[in-house]
């Protein structure tokens, strides 16, 4: 019935978000500033295990323009605990961290005070007058390293085992022509969103009301929590979602900050704001990777995989957040990955160090899992005599083998098939992209002083969550349309995205849609955006929402025009009868409330694919390695924004290179977090990788959601490291170097290569 | 990070700031770019009383060349370097060892003054300096004193700069045209310190020989240095494959690095060794055989 020239969902439309972003008009929680705010600093252990036997802030308090210091002993007895908001494993309860540390520090940049000051700068003078006596105790830095249990009820430092498979591993592994065992891990390291957090909290005396802003990701989870702990209704607290300068996981859980901040505001009855400075981000904001992997692959002998047994470890850090198993549950899940394997078995072991708490970051589990398997594959295909691609090839699962059943390999989630695609072609993309058939003979090869390598890694990426999301349209007076959304915005262009999907449904202009996300205000219930999910559950909301609106238009404009549904058609923002007559939407809105809520349910996951291929040289006498071209090729289903999917995935290479180069989180000996800065945490810059490639596909569209589409925001990240790492180990591999651990940095590739070198002159 | 309770005086005029800083002693400190300074003040690594900016001064923002050589005012800029097209065409090794100094915003505020006094042992200028013979003029509350760099540098983030004296300007010896030199550095990513850097020069004779050699290195000391072994391999020979290897072998010797969390010593000390073979090889226009 509706006539639209041009359908907005498919093309490129430019975000509407651009140009407020480029002019300079975002609004940023360190934008906002209102009457009487007052500022917070937050003083954070200096050492990683200690108790905690006293803590003097009387100088600090005597001290002008100083309102407040917060310790523990000012909140309550019992001091409020982070829920677990995923992977709500009963063995991980008694790990949660408290908001404060009131008996003993776990991880250096743990909050023991908050200082409440008329400005930030006077609180972080004050943070230095406030006097704590600690008693040390023995940092936990490495798994199995120390005696010393960091929970007291805790007999070692193991927070969870748990074993999950499907099939008869055991009985593949014995009756296989092939078996190799490696041992590999990721380090650790952070999302690092360009803003820093940020929060502002206002209280309300009089009406007993609470408005928090700057809050994102999951504001109804978040309120949820937050009302419990300060003993408040839901519907007495606000959380807002304003701009967001990038979330990538780590940004909008449930902080010990999000419950202090809120708590200072209401003890000094003052607006507090609060902003993370970047060298308290660096040891408060979630970290993440930090997995290392006993895998080992059973072939028979023409290269078919037979079956696969992973152990999973994971350095939880001091606590576990609201994220619970999250990381090393997906670690174990994708070890798999897209092929065929017949029999799998993972263990997990979840234990505690004395460092920052552990959470998801952008491709959570896959990046880690991927990087272990390809690298794994690479090894046997080698040892196989089998050309790495043809190995590929030959065990990826087929189109008529899907859905694919992979149940049993996460212990708190039901039954999950990996659902439509066509994996082969999109891997032959892949080799064809980055010219594999006329490149391979470059393997190894030295040219120029430097050694070529072109590597490859295949993924599966799961996107999705349920349960639902909610979407309230709006018809405005004036014609334009309102979007509202339980999803939330930090970045990734959903306000373009989900203006695209009302525009094409109810024929209203682009520029005529406002879309207002994330607060707890729009909408009863919200269910935020992880798992790239925002488009697949947001989305279908959205439209949802749409479909009804259009039928109540129709409706409305029916009884204006005095015809019938069916004879009307509904053209750019005007309903149109067959008969000529026409009523604007802004006519049928000046008569009538034209409003209708969408939702969308839905318990099953996407699942994106792909394959990423990058031709690297490394030079074998610093060790530094040049990204010379780089493809990452993937199914989405369907991309409702081709350019914003691009850029995610180009955002996303960038990201994932970081990770196999230069992010790394180093810890000394005794628990002490030795680069928190960025002149010592190195990440990419935009002029790092110049050489990057990203061709979404729209093969197969997700059966699951009536967009079609698939999670598309972390496929650009999952396959970064195994497909670079081989490409790395592929180029050193005429050195005998093998690669197993991240990051690759020169000095440690120049060591590999030196020690295979001492290798070789001590065998001969 | 916010900085710590100081107190700003931007003086007009150099005697007025030499006199800002004896009044205050060694509470004060002289900020220009602010690109190192800031950083300390707002770690809270550094806390003095108050900042004398010099920003303001005159007259050390020129580039001059002369025939006495090269002078460079303090508050010249890595930006500023890098536009004067003159100043290539002078001090080609300048200009390429400048081109890896920092990022870009920091290039535009960054100056030549601050990395001196800064002295951070893997940075490019104060290499430079050592490698090129340069001298500094410090104007203090007693007088003027000329030092060179490698009399100025005393450590890791120190030198003889007094509490009540301002490092003006910098001169370089005037460059001969038909010199051999290159610049080679290796950091993690571009604008980063280095892990190592090598700066070398040297002139040639009428027989093709090789003298007057100077080979400076970043990032393997406490502070820049030359290396005269290095140096008295290469005068008297013509620069060959063998020269440079035997030149290579002894720089790794007479260098002793730390560890840190960027690398470990082994690693910049043999990083060395190949980065001065490069320089070399490129400066003698000749090709190296390929190893591993």
């Amino acid at each position: 019935m509706s006539d639209v020239a041009k359908l907005l969902v498919g093309s490129a439309v430019e975000r509407m978000e651009d140009a407020r972003f480029l002019s300079g008009s975002g609004n940023f929680a360190d934008d906002l500033a209102v009457e009487g705010m007052l500022h917070a600093a937050i003083l954070r252990s200096p050492i990683a295990h200690a108790r905690i036997v006293a803590i003097d802030a009387s100088a600090a308090l005597a001290m002008p323009g100083i309102h407040a210091v917060i310790t523990a002993r000012d909140i309550s007895d019992t001091i409020p605990i982070i829920p677990l908001r995923l992977a709500p494993l009963p063995e991980f309860e008694p790990f949660r961290q408290p908001v404060i540390a009131s008996d003993k520090v776990r991880y250096v940049g743990e909050p023991i005070a908050v200082v409440i000051a008329d400005s930030r700068a006077l609180a972080e003078d004050a943070l230095e007058r406030i006097g704590i006596e600690f008693e040390a105790l023995s940092a936990v830095t490495e798994r199995g390293a120390s005696e010393t249990p960091l929970f007291d009820f805790a007999e070692d430092n193991v927070a969870l085992r748990y074993d999950a498979g499907f099939g008869d591993a055991d009985a593949a592994f014995a009756s296989a022509d092939y078996v190799r065992t490696e041992r590999f891990s990721v380090q650790r390291h952070t999302a690092l969103p360009m803003e820093t957090r940020g929060l502002l909290a206002e209280w309300n005396s009089s009406a007993g009301r609470l408005v928090v802003t700057g809050a994102t990701k999951v504001t109804f989870y978040n309120r949820r929590a937050l009302a419990q702990m300060l003993g408040l209704r839901e519907d007495d607290i606000d959380l807002i979602e304003i701009d967001v300068g990038g979330g990538f996981g780590v940004r909008g859980e449930f902080y010990p900050e999000d419950f202090l901040i809120p708590f200072a505001a209401r003890k000094v009855a003052r607006p507090v704001k609060w902003i993370e400075d970047r060298r308290e981000h660096l040891m408060a904001i979630n970290h993440s990777r930090d997995i290392a992997c006993e895998l080992s692959l059973a072939c028979r002998s023409d290269g078919m995989m037979l079956g696969l047994r992973g152990q999973v470890f994971a350095d939880m850090g001091a606590y576990i957040r609201t994220n619970g198993g999250v990381v090393p549950a997906k670690a174990a899940q994708f070890l798999p990955g897209p092929y065929r394997i017949p029999h799998v078995s993972v263990s997990v072991e979840a234990f505690m160090t004395s460092k920052t708490p552990v959470g998801t970051y952008r491709g959570p589990g896959r990046f880690e899992a991927n990087f272990f398997r390809e690298r794994l594959i690479d090894m046997a295909a080698t040892d196989l005599g089998i050309d790495i691609a043809e190995f590929r090839r030959k065990n990826l699962i087929t189109e008529q083998e899907l859905p694919y059943p992979i149940d049993g390999l996460v212990p708190y989630e039901g039954p999950t098939s990996y659902d439509t695609g066509d994996y082969v072609e999109v891997f032959e993309r892949a080799l064809k992209e980055i010219g594999w058939h006329e490149k391979r003979h470059l393997q190894g090869k030295l040219v120029d002083g430097v050694r070529h390598g072109i590597g490859l890694g295949c993924f599966v990426e799961s996107g999705g969550a349920g349960p639902k999301e909610n979407a309230a349209l709006t018809l405005e007076k004036d014609g334009s349309l309102t979007v509202a959304v339980g999803s939330s915005v930090l970045g990734q262009g959903l306000e373009t995205v989900l203006g695209q999907i009302a525009s094409d449904t109810l024929s209203i202009p682009f520029d005529r849609i406002r879309v207002l996300h994330g607060s707890t205000t729009l909408l009863d219930e919200g269910f935020g955006t992880y798992h790239s999910r925002a488009v697949v559950m947001g989305g279908s909301a959205v439209l949802d929402a749409a479909i009804r609106l259009r039928e109540k238009i129709l409706q409305q404009a029916s009884n204006h025009l005095g015809r019938p549904n069916s004879e009307l058609k509904i053209i750019n923002a005007n309903v149109v009868a067959d008969n000529g007559a026409s009523v604007s939407f802004a006519a049928l809105a000046a008569g009538c409330e034209l409003q209708a809520d969408g939702t969308f349910s839905n318990e099953v996951r996407t699942y994106s694919y792909g394959t990423h291929a990058a031709h690297v040289t490394v030079d074998p006498r610093t060790g530094a390695v040049k990204v010379l071209d780089y493809i990452a090729v993937e199914d989405v289903g369907r991309a409702i924004n081709p350019a914003i999917v691009h850029g995610q995935a180009i955002g996303a290479i960038v990201q994932g290179l970081g990770g196999v180069f230069l992010d790394h989180l180093i810890y000394d000996d005794q628990g002490q977090l030795l680069n928190a800065s960025l002149a010592d945490y190195l990440v990419p810059t935009a002029s790092d990788f110049p050489v990057l490639r990203a061709v979404t596909l729209e093969l197969r569209p997700s059966p699951s959601n009536p967009l079609g589409a698939k999670g598309a925001g972390e496929g650009g990240i999952v396959a970064v490291a195994a497909a670079t790492a081989n490409a790395v180990a592929a180029a050193l591999a005429p050195l005998n170097v093998e690669i197993h651990h991240l990051p690759l940095t020169p000095p440690r590739l120049w060591r590999l290569i030196k020690n295979a070198h001492a290798r070789a002159i001590t065998a001969a | 990070m916010k900085l710590p309770p100081l107190d700003y005086i931007c003086p007009a005029t150099l005697p007025e700031a030499i006199a800002a800083l004896a009044v205050h002693g060694g509470n004060a400190k002289v900020i220009a770019g602010g690109q190192s300074l800031m950083p300390m003040l707002a770690f809270r690594l550094a806390a003095p009383s108050v900042l004398v900016d010099i920003g303001r001064l005159p007259d050390l923002k020129s580039i001059s060349i002369s025939a006495e050589g090269i002078d460079i005012g303090a508050l010249v800029t890595w930006r500023d370097i890098e536009r004067d097209a003159q100043l290539a065409q002078a001090h080609p090794l300048l200009a390429a060892a400048i081109a890896h100094v920092a990022h870009y915003q920091v290039r535009n505020r960054g100056t030549v003054g601050g990395s001196m006094a800064h002295a951070d042992p893997a940075a490019e200028m104060p290499g430079i300096a050592v490698t090129c013979d340069a001298m500094l003029t410090i104007v203090g509350s007693t007088g003027t004193r000329i030092l060179s760099a490698n009399e100025f540098l005393t450590g890791g983030l120190s030198t003889v700069l007094g509490a009540d004296e301002i490092l003006t300007s910098i001169r370089l010896p005037l460059w001969k045209k038909a010199r051999r030199w290159a610049f080679e550095e290796l950091a993690r990513r571009r604008g980063d310190f280095a892990l190592a850097g090598v700066a070398a020069f040297y002139d040639i004779d009428a027989q093709g020989l090789a003298h007057n050699a100077h080979i400076g290195v970043i990032g393997v000391a406490d502070r820049p240095m030359r290396l005269p072994g290095v140096e008295a391999i290469l005068d008297g020979r013509r620069i060959d494959a063998d020269v440079i290897l035997q030149a290579a072998a002894v720089a790794r010797d007479a260098v002793d690095p730390a560890d840190d969390i960027h690398a470990e010593a082994a690693y910049r000390r043999d990083l060395l060794g190949v980065l001065l073979e490069r320089a070399l090889a490129r400066a003698a226009n000749i090709t190296l055989p390929e190893a591993a």
